[in-house]
C-alpha cells in the first residue's frame, strides 16, 4: 500500500484558485489518504484558530503524522485511514456545525475533538445522537467522563480532578498548607479550584483566592491581597495568555523570592511564549518527551520531530497519537468500526508500551471511559542542557487511578444502547 | 484595607491611562470621518508585532519610537485605498469594511507571526519595581503612564496649535463650512486616520510590553475602547480622556470587593450613563446625527 | 423588478415567478442538496441566519436604521428557548414561544433608549449594548452556563395529539419544521411591511426630515420597527437554538452582530428576498473555505471588503438594477 498525499480535484481547483488570490501559502493538504480499498474515515475537530489555536495545531500536526504513520504500517483492519480535519474557530455553533458535516456528509466512522472542552461536550451530544465513536483527545472539563459522560465518548486527556489531586500532595509536602489562588472565573477554573481546594483541606491546610474573567490582562490588584495573604503557595489557574501575563507580573512583582508557585497545568506550548523569568514554578504535566527510562518514547520523539519543525513532541502531540491509535486497537479487537463494538472492545483496554509512552500500564477505564495515564509532577525551568524544549524536570509520577480516585465517584454512569 | 483601596487607584489610573490612549485614536477617527474602526484593535496588534519584529535591530526604544510610525503610515495606506470610498455612503458600509478589515489583519498576524503568544522584551530596569513598597508598580508601568502623559499632551497640543490640527477640530464640529473654505478634506480625513492609527500603534507597543502579543489581543482592547467613548461622549476628546481614566479606575476599585465584576462594572456605568445622560459625560447635543 | 413584498403594489407576474422559485427550491432541499455535496444540518442553519437577516433587514433595509447588535436578540432567543427546554419544560413550542418574547421584549425596551440617537452613535451604542447581553450570558455561569454555552436540553417533539412529529431524531423533518416557521414568519414580514404602517417605515428611510414635517411619530415608528425586528431575529435565534441543542455565548457577541449585517448586505440589503441569497452564499462561504484552509478569516474577510468596496448593492441588488428596475 502507497502512502501518498493527495487532495480530490475539486479541492485542489479550489486551492489553486483561492492561493492565486490570496497570495497566502495555504496550510499542508486537509485530507491524507492511502490508495486502495475504502478508507476509514477520521473527523478530527479542533480550535486551529482562535484563542487555543496553538494547542490545536499541535494535535492536528501530531495527528496528521500518527495516520501517515499508521497508513504505512496498514492503516486500521488493513483499511487506509482519512483523516478529515475540521476547524471549530473556537467557537461552540461551528464545532457543532462541523460535526454534522463530518457525520451527514463525510460520513466519517468516528470524530475527534475538541481542545475547547465547551466545544467537545457541545460535539459529545451529536456523536451521542448519532451514535458516532468519538474521543476527545485534549478537552478538559470533569463530566465529559463524570456526570455527563456517554457510552460512546472516551478522553485521552486528564480530567482537572486527577491533575489537581496529581499536583496537591507534592506541594503541600514541599512547601505548606496555606494556598491562595488564581482562578479563572468560569466552569473549568470553578472544578479546578473545587477540586484543589477538596484535596487541599483534606489535609488541613487553608485558602483564599480571586476569580477573575477569563481574559484578565492586569493582576496586580489580585496579587497585592495575595501577598498581604503571605500564603505558602499561589495556584495560578488562569489558561493561555492570563496564565502568562499573571507569571510576569508575579515574578516583576518579586512575588516568586516569598512564595512557591504552582499550578494544574502549564503547557509547553504556553512555556515557549513566556519570558525566560516566567518559565517556573511547579505544574503538572500530561506527558513529557524527556522520560529516558521508558521503552519507545525516545523512538516516537525521534520520528515525529522532523515532522514538526524539529521540536520536541508536546503532550498535545501525544494526546493526538494516542487517542488514534486507541481507535485502531478498539476497532481490530473488535475486528469492526460498528460504535457500540468498538467501545466496548476500548473500554478497559490495557495500551501497548509503544502507544502509551508512559512508565504505567494505561488504559481507558471501564467506569467512565477516561484514560488512567500517569501524571507528571515537577518544576518548569528555562531551557536546560537539554535543548530549547527542555522546560520541565519531573520530580514525581502520580499512577492515574490514584488521583482519579475510584470510577463510581466521578458521577458517571454509563448506559449503552439497546 | 484603605492602603489597598489606595493601591487600586493607582493602578486604574494607569489601567485607565491605556484605554484612553487607544480609545483617543478612535475617538478622534470617528469624530471627522464618521467611521468606526473595528479594526482600530488589529492596528494596535500590528503596531505592537512590528515593535517585535524591530526589536532585534534597533532594541526596545528605538522599536517605541519607529513602530508607531510605520502603523501610522500603514493606516493612511488602508485609509486611501479603501476607507474613504465609504465616507459618502450609510455608515453600515464602514462598519462592515473595518469589520471584514479586521478580520484580514487577525489572520495576516497569525499568518506573518504565528498563533502562539509571543513575549515583547522590555529594558530590565523598566521591569523592577520602584520600592519594596510599591512592588506593584513597576518602572514600566511609570514610563507606560509618561508616554501616555506625553502622547495626549503632544495630540492637544497638534489640535490647538498646528494648522492641521486646527482644522481637524474645525472639521469635527462643521465639516461643510470647512470644506467650503477650501480646505482638502479628503487630505484631512487621511491625516486625521493616521493620527489615529499612530495612537494605536503606540498603544499596542506598550500593551506587547506588558501583555505579551497574540493576534486576538486587540479582541479584548476594543470593547473598553467603545466605552470609553460612549461614556465620555461622542465628539467630545476631552469626554473620551475622562471616560477612559473613569472606567479604568472603576474596574480597578471593583476588584478589590468582587474582582469577577471587574469586567461587568465598565458595562454597568455605560448603562448608567445612557439612562441618565444619553448623550455621554461631555457629549455635545444632536452631534452626529 | 421591485417586488409586491417592498412596494405594496399588486405583484407583478416576475414577482410571482420569483416567488414560485425560491419556494420550489427550499422545499425541494432534501432532495438536491446531498447531491451538491451538502448535507441537511447546513441546510437549517440557511433558513436560520435567514430569517434573522431578513428581520434585521426590517429595520436597515426598509426603515433605513442601523443596528450592530442584532446578535442580542438572535443569542437571547436562543438562550430563552435553551433555558425553557431545559428547566420548565420539554416543549418545543414553548421554547420558542419563550425565547422570541424574552429576545423581543429586551429589544423593545433598549429600543426606548435607542430611538433618539442616530448615526454612529445609534450602531454604537446598540454594539455596546450586545456585549452587555454577551457579558450577561458569559458570567452566569449557573444558570447559563457561562463561557462553555448551555447545554442539557433537547428539541422535543412536537405533539400534535393524534401524532408525534419527530423532529428531534429526524434532520430532514426537523429541516421542513424549521421551513414552515421560517415561511410563516416571512410572510408575517411581508404583510406588515405592505400594510401602511411599513409603507410609512419607507417614508421614513426615504427622507426622515419630510416624514417629520408630514407630522409622523417618526420616534415611535422607529422603535415599533426596531422592536418587531428584534421579536422576529429573537425568533431565529430560538431555532438556532433548537438546530444545535445548545446555546452559546458567541451567538451574541458583536462577531455574529457582523455576520447578520454581511448576509443582509451581502444578498441585497434593500430587497425583500436578499438577506435569504446572503445567507446562502455567506453559509457555504464559511462552511467550505473553513474546511478548505486555515486562512479562512483572510477570505472571509476579504470577501467582506469586496462586498463593500464593489458590490454595495448585494446580488439581487445588482440583479434588479440589471432586469430595469
Amino acid at each position: 500500500m502507497t502512502d501518498r498525499i493527495r487532495l480530490t480535484t475539486r479541492r485542489r481547483t479550489f486551492l489553486a484558485a483561492t492561493a492565486a488570490v490570496g497570495g497566502l501559502q495555504l496550510s499542508s493538504p486537509f485530507i491524507i489518504k492511502a490508495r486502495g480499498e475504502t478508507p476509514v474515515k477520521i473527523g478530527f475537530i479542533d480550535p486551529i484558530t482562535g484563542s487555543l489555536s496553538a494547542l490545536a495545531v499541535s494535535e492536528v500536526e501530531s495527528a496528521k503524522w500518527t495516520v501517515a504513520q499508521m497508513n504505512k504500517k496498514g492503516g486500521i483492519l488493513g483499511r487506509p485511514v482519512e483523516l478529515l480535519i475540521e476547524d471549530s474557530a473556537n467557537d461552540t455553533g461551528t464545532g457543532v456545525q462541523k460535526a454534522h458535516k463530518l457525520i451527514e456528509r463525510d460520513k466519517v466512522d468516528m470524530i475527534m475533538g475538541d481542545v475547547n472542552s465547551g466545544i467537545a461536550y457541545a460535539i459529545m451530544g451529536v456523536t451521542s445522537d448519532k451514535k458516532v465513536f468519538h474521543i476527545v483527545p485534549g478537552g478538559h472539563t470533569d463530566p465529559i467522563t463524570g456526570k455527563d459522560c456517554k457510552w460512546n465518548t472516551f478522553r485521552t486527556c486528564n480530567t482537572t480532578a486527577m491533575d489537581a489531586a496529581a499536583v496537591t500532595g507534592e506541594l503541600v509536602k514541599r512547601f505548606g498548607k496555606k494556598w491562595f489562588f488564581i482562578t479563572p472565573d468560569y466552569a473549568y477554573g470553578q472544578t479546578l479550584q473545587a477540586n484543589f481546594v477538596k484535596n487541599l483541606t483534606a489535609l488541613g491546610g487553608t485558602w483564599q483566592g480571586d476569580m477573575l474573567p477569563i481574559a484578565n490582562t492586569d493582576f496586580s490588584a489580585t496579587l497585592i491581597k495575595a501577598k498581604a495573604f503571605k500564603p505558602d503557595v499561589l495556584l495560578n489557574n488562569m489558561g493561555g495568555a492570563a496564565q502568562i501575563n499573571c507569571m510576569k507580573q508575579f515574578v516583576q512583582f518579586g512575588m516568586n523570592k516569598e512564595m512557591a508557585l504552582g499550578g494544574a497545568l502549564f503547557e509547553i506550548e504556553s512555556i515557549r511564549s513566556v519570558p525566560k523569568e516566567a518559565q517556573t514554578g511547579w505544574w503538572t504535566m500530561e506527558w513529557y518527551w524527556n522520560q529516558p527510562n521508558v521503552p519507545h518514547v525516545k523512538e516516537f520523539v525521534d520520528a515525529i520531530s522532523p515532522a514538526i519543525g524539529g521540536r520536541k513532541p508536546t503532550a498535545r502531540h501525544w494526546m493526538a497519537y494516542v487517542s488514534l491509535h486507541a481507535a485502531r486497537l478498539a476497532a481490530e479487537k473488535a475486528k469492526s468500526l460498528d460504535a457500540v463494538k468498538m467501545a466496548h472492545a476500548l473500554a478497559g483496554l490495557e495500551l501497548p508500551p509503544e502507544v502509551a509512552l508512559m512508565p504505567g500500564k494505561i488504559q481507558y477505564r471501564a467506569g467512565d471511559h477516561q484514560l488512567m495515564s500517569d501524571i507528571f509532577v515537577g518544576q518548569v525551568h528555562p531551557p536546560g542542557p537539554g535543548g530549547p524544549d527542555d522546560l520541565f524536570t519531573i520530580e514525581a509520577t502520580v499512577p492515574g487511578e490514584k488521583a482519579a480516585g475510584p470510577a463510581e465517584a466521578t458521577g458517571c454512569k454509563i448506559s449503552w444502547p439497546s | 484595607m484603605l492602603q489597598l483601596v489606595l493601591f487600586n487607584l493607582t493602578n486604574g489610573l494607569i489601567v485607565g491611562a491605556f484605554y484612553v490612549l487607544m480609545a483617543l485614536g478612535l475617538s478622534l477617527i470617528i469624530n471627522l470621518s464618521n467611521v468606526v474602526n473595528f479594526a482600530h484593535g488589529n492596528f494596535l496588534a500590528i503596531g505592537g508585532y512590528i515593535a517585535y519584529t524591530l526589536t532585534p535591530y534597533l532594541g526596545f526604544w528605538g522599536a517605541l519610537l519607529v513602530s508607531p510610525f510605520l502603523t501610522a503610515i500603514f493606516g493612511f495606506a488602508i485609509e486611501k485605498l479603501m476607507i474613504r470610498h465609504v465616507y459618502a455612503r450609510n455608515h453600515i458600509y464602514s462598519l462592515l469594511l473595518t469589520f471584514g478589515l479586521g478580520f484580514i489583519l487577525q489572520d495576516a498576524c497569525r499568518y506573518i507571526w504565528g498563533p502562539s503568544p509571543l513575549p515583547l522584551g522590555i529594558p530590565d530596569v523598566l521591569s523592577l519595581p520602584l520600592t519594596p513598597d510599591l512592588f506593584f508598580v513597576t518602572w514600566y508601568r511609570v514610563f507606560m503612564v509618561v508616554v501616555v502623559v506625553v502622547a495626549v499632551g503632544g495630540l492637544f497640543a497638534l489640535l490647538r496649535y498646528t494648522r492641521v490640527g486646527m482644522r481637524i477640530r474645525a472639521g469635527t464640529l462643521d465639516l461643510d463650512t470647512v470644506s467650503a473654505l477650501g480646505v482638502n478634506v479628503a487630505a484631512l480625513r487621511s491625516y486625521n486616520f493616521a493620527v489615529g492609527s499612530f495612537l494605536a500603534g503606540l498603544a499596542g507597543v506598550l500593551a506587547a510590553g506588558q501583555i505579551g502579543l497574540n493576534p486576538n489581543m486587540g479582541d479584548d482592547l476594543i470593547m473598553p475602547s467603545f466605552i470609553a467613548i460612549i461614556v465620555g461622549g461622542v465628539g467630545s476628546l476631552t469626554g473620551t480622556l475622562l471616560g477612559g481614566l473613569l472606567i479604568g479606575v472603576a474596574a480597578a476599585l471593583t476588584t478589590v470587593f468582587y474582582p469577577a465584576g471587574a469586567e461587568a462594572v465598565i458595562y454597568i456605568i455605560m448603562a448608567i450613563v445612557l439612562l441618565v445622560r444619553p448623550r455621554g459625560l461631555l457629549g455635545e447635543e444632536g452631534m452626529l446625527t | 423588478m421591485s417586488t409586491a413584498m417592498t412596494t405594496g403594489r399588486a405583484p407583478g407576474t416576475r414577482a410571482y415567478l420569483q416567488l414560485g422559485i425560491i419556494w420550489a427550491l427550499l422545499l425541494t432541499v432534501p432532495a438536491w442538496l446531498p447531491m451538491l455535496g451538502g448535507y441537511t444540518a447546513i441546510a437549517g442553519r440557511v433558513l436560520v441566519f435567514a430569517l434573522a437577516a431578513m428581520s434585521f433587514n426590517m429595520l436597515l433595509g426598509f426603515t433605513g436604521v442601523m443596528s450592530f447588535g442584532h446578535a442580542a436578540y438572535f443569542g437571547l432567543g436562543a438562550y430563552g428557548a435553551g433555558l425553557t427546554l431545559k428547566y420548565v419544560a420539554a416543549s418545543t413550542p414553548l421554547a420558542i414561544l419563550a425565547g422570541t418574547l424574552l429576545g423581543g421584549i429586551a429589544g423593545t425596551l433598549f429600543g426606548l433608549l435607542l430611538v433618539r440617537r442616530r448615526g454612529v452613535y445609534f450602531a454604537m451604542v446598540t454594539i455596546a449594548f450586545g456585549q452587555v447581553c454577551f457579558y450577561i450570558a458569559y458570567k452566569w455561569d449557573s444558570f447559563t452556563g457561562g463561557y462553555d454555552g448551555l447545554r442539557g436540553f433537547l428539541r422535543a417533539p412536537i405533539d400534535l395529539g393524534f401524532t408525534k412529529i419527530d423532529i428531534a431524531g429526524n434532520e430532514t423533518l426537523f429541516y421542513f419544521f424549521v421551513l414552515l416557521v421560517f415561511g410563516l414568519a416571512v410572510g408575517l414580514q411581508a404583510l406588515i411591511l405592505a400594510s401602511p404602517f411599513g409603507r410609512t417605515l419607507l417614508a421614513i428611510r426615504e427622507n426622515e426630515r419630510r416624514a417629520r414635517f408630514l407630522g409622523l411619530p417618526v420616534e415611535r415608528h422607529i422603535w415599533l420597527s426596531f422592536s418587531i425586528s428584534c421579536f422576529f431575529t429573537a425568533l431565529a435565534g430560538t431555532l438556532y437554538a433548537l438546530l444545535n441543542n445548545f446555546a452559546d455565548p458567541l451567538g451574541l457577541n458583536y462577531v455574529m452582530s457582523g455576520n447578520i449585517v454581511m448576509i443582509t448586505v451581502m444578498g441585497g440589503m434593500r430587497t425583500f428576498w436578499g438577506p435569504l441569497v446572503g445567507a446562502v452564499l455567506f453559509v457555504m462561504l464559511q462552511d467550505y473555505v473553513s474546511s478548505m484552509t486555515t486562512n479562512w478569516m483572510f477570505f472571509v474577510g476579504t470577501v467582506f471588503v469586496a462586498v463593500v468596496l464593489f458590490f454595495p448593492r448585494g446580488l439581487m441588488g445588482m440583479l434588479q438594477k440589471r432586469s430595469g428596475a
